[in-house]
């Protein structure tokens, strides 16, 4: 297998994410699959050539210095679970 | 047990400085502090992390971090690539910032740092481009229950607005280096044009990392990190706790831990962060949202054309009539411009120094605004004119159209038939003070001449008050 159980734990912990037992087997397997099928790459020998950041052969894709509007302050809260007057109201992390 | 002398400290910087560009660094949102109406007023999908919204990086921010990089004397990236260094805080809302990891924009610079000793070189490790967090603030929480009551509140108008990060090499040896350093760096920032700098307002943030080392030999110790340093002192008082607080534990016998700590300003005190459980983690990609970055040479050799004369030259310049000290105060203060123009203008070097590192600074005039011949005119009458009227003058000389011409008429009194009455009302008046003089406190000299200054309403030239009142108390 290509992630260990302990890997997905860190992962999860990582993303804040709690795992039921299940959901652990389940995302070992499922995470080990995707990582055997890009593990194929490394069997080709590419030692010529230069590692890929991005797909597309474009380079320099900016944009001016000019202010757009922003969204209202009500529209960018309307999804907020939880609200407090203007702002996000999120649960603490540590 | 070795003495604290033998310990010497090892000292790199993490520097932040947030851009004055119009909009935020990936998307059109208008940026910077106070701008706009109010918390989460300028956001947008992008800045919110709204699923499926693509950044567009601003051309400014990155040209700005190009010449900064050039001002640092990096080698400027002939490929950069954007990155997301994924961790996991409500400051930042898709999960990851967007900065650069393995090809940033600006790598191997150095910074001169004009000393006694020479010029002490300070290299640049890598100066890369990101975008700031959102601003969070922590409310309520009942103590001594796991999650509490505790809750953040989360204002994103400061996220995504665009941060350049500066990390030197750990070659500074010192606070009072570290704090020489962060002057030039900061005004040669302010010069370029791309950020206002201030410590106080947060748009230029500091992080320290302290070692320290037998003094002449080349390890590198375990490293502890100092945050929170809102101010140029704070940082040198920090970095002086730290390293003391480092020598204690070396010369105890004991190991240093690797850890990082608040540095509170106002106690002086030291307070470590909560460790986290597993060290950071950011798991770096490139940023599958955008395209590389490969500026042209016909844009960077632009942006090297205006590059303004750095501080450290002009340092060694202004040096050579004055002394290192007075020439850093003018330079790191944006002052050795209007000084060498003043002196053109026909003052003493001396003189103009003082008038404007002290006078100047002090009626908080605006440098830029002041004509360096009206300036050096008032110098050249400073000894024959009312002090009154000096300091009046110096009051408004960036008021549009000053002309010094008005004081420069009125004569102070050095007349000593004129003043003799008042000194010696003013020593009849103070007697215990006399007594006290001519039993050894000379200091009180500025004190009865302080009074005839007074008495005069300032219109006395205060040299000759001076050896008049000189020449009585030795009567």
């Amino acid at each position: 297998m290509a992630i260990t159980r302990d890997e997905v734990l860190h992962v999860a912990r990582l993303a804040r994410l709690d795992l039921r037992d299940d959901e652990i087997e389940q995302l070992t397997a499922e995470l080990g699959a995707i990582l055997d099928a890009v593990g194929k790459v490394a069997e080709l020998d590419l030692s010529d050539v230069p590692p890929t950041s991005h797909p597309l052969a474009v380079v320099n894709v900016l944009a001016d210095d000019e202010p757009h509007a922003s969204l209202d302050f009500d529209q960018a809260l309307a999804n907020a679970p939880a609200v407090d007057g203007p702002l996000f109201r999120v649960p603490p992390t540590v | 047990m070795a003495a604290a002398g033998a310990w010497e400290p090892v000292i790199g910087l993490e520097i932040h400085v947030q851009l004055k560009t119009r909009t935020k660094m990936f998307c059109r949102c208008a940026s910077g502090y106070g701008v706009g109406g109010g918390e989460n007023t300028q956001t947008c999908p992008v800045c919110l992390g709204f699923p499926g919204a693509l950044p567009v990086p601003n051309r400014q921010a990155i040209d700005w971090t190009i010449k900064l990089g050039l001002a640092l004397d990096c080698e400027i990236a002939s490929r950069a690539v954007f990155s997301r260094k994924n961790y996991f805080y409500p400051d930042l809302s898709k999960g990851y910032q967007i900065s650069q990891y393995d090809l940033p924009f600006c790598r191997n610079g150095t910074m001169i740092v004009p000393t006694e000793h020479g010029d002490h070189r300070v290299g640049i490790v890598r100066a890369h481009l990101e975008e700031d967090a959102a601003k969070t603030v922590h409310v309520g929480g009942a103590r001594g229950r796991i999650g509490g009551a505790e809750i953040s509140l989360v204002d994103f108008n400061r996220g995504g607005t665009p941060l350049v990060e500066i990390v030197t090499a750990p070659d500074i040896g010192s606070s009072d280096e570290a704090k020489r350093f962060l002057q030039l760096l900061r005004q040669t920032i302010v010069e370029l044009g791309i950020s206002d700098a201030e410590m106080e307002k947060g748009t230029l943030r500091v992080d320290a990392n302290v070692s320290i080392r037998p003094k002449g030999s080349t390890e590198l110790r375990t490293r502890c990190e100092l945050k929170n340093m809102n101010s140029f002192s704070y940082v040198a008082r920090g970095i002086d706790a730290e390293v003391a607080r480092q020598i204690g534990v070396w010369e105890s016998g004991k190991e240093l831990r690797q850890e990082t700590f608040d540095f509170d300003g106002a106690s002086g005190t030291l307070t470590p962060r909560r460790s986290k459980e597993e060290a950071d983690d950011y798991r770096y990609f490139p940023e599958p949202d955008l395209v590389p970055i490969e500026p042209s040479a016909e844009l960077i050799a632009r942006l090297r054309a205006e590059l303004p004369e750095l501080p450290a030259t002009r340092i060694r310049r202004v040096e050579q009539a004055l002394d290192l000290e007075q020439s850093m105060v003018l330079v790191s203060g944006g002052l050795d411009r209007l000084w060498e123009a003043t002196v053109a203008a026909g003052a003493g070097g001396k003189a103009a120094a003082n008038v404007i590192a002290n006078n100047l600074v002090g009626a908080r005039v605006d440098p830029s605004a002041v004509s360096p011949g009206e300036l050096a005119a008032l110098i050249s009458a400073r000894d024959r004119i009312p002090r009154q009227a000096f300091d009046q003058a110096i009051g408004k000389l960036a008021e549009p159209g000053f002309s010094a011409a008005p004081y420069l008429a009125d004569e102070a009194v050095s007349d000593e038939a004129l003043l003799e009455p008042i000194v010696d009302a003013i020593l009849a008046a103070n007697a215990a003070q006399v007594e006290a003089y001519r039993g050894g406190k000379t200091g009180l000299l500025g004190f009865f001449v302080g009074q005839v200054m007074k008495e005069t309403g300032g219109k006395a030239n205060a040299r000759a008050v001076n050896d008049l009142v000189t020449k009585k108390l030795a009567g």
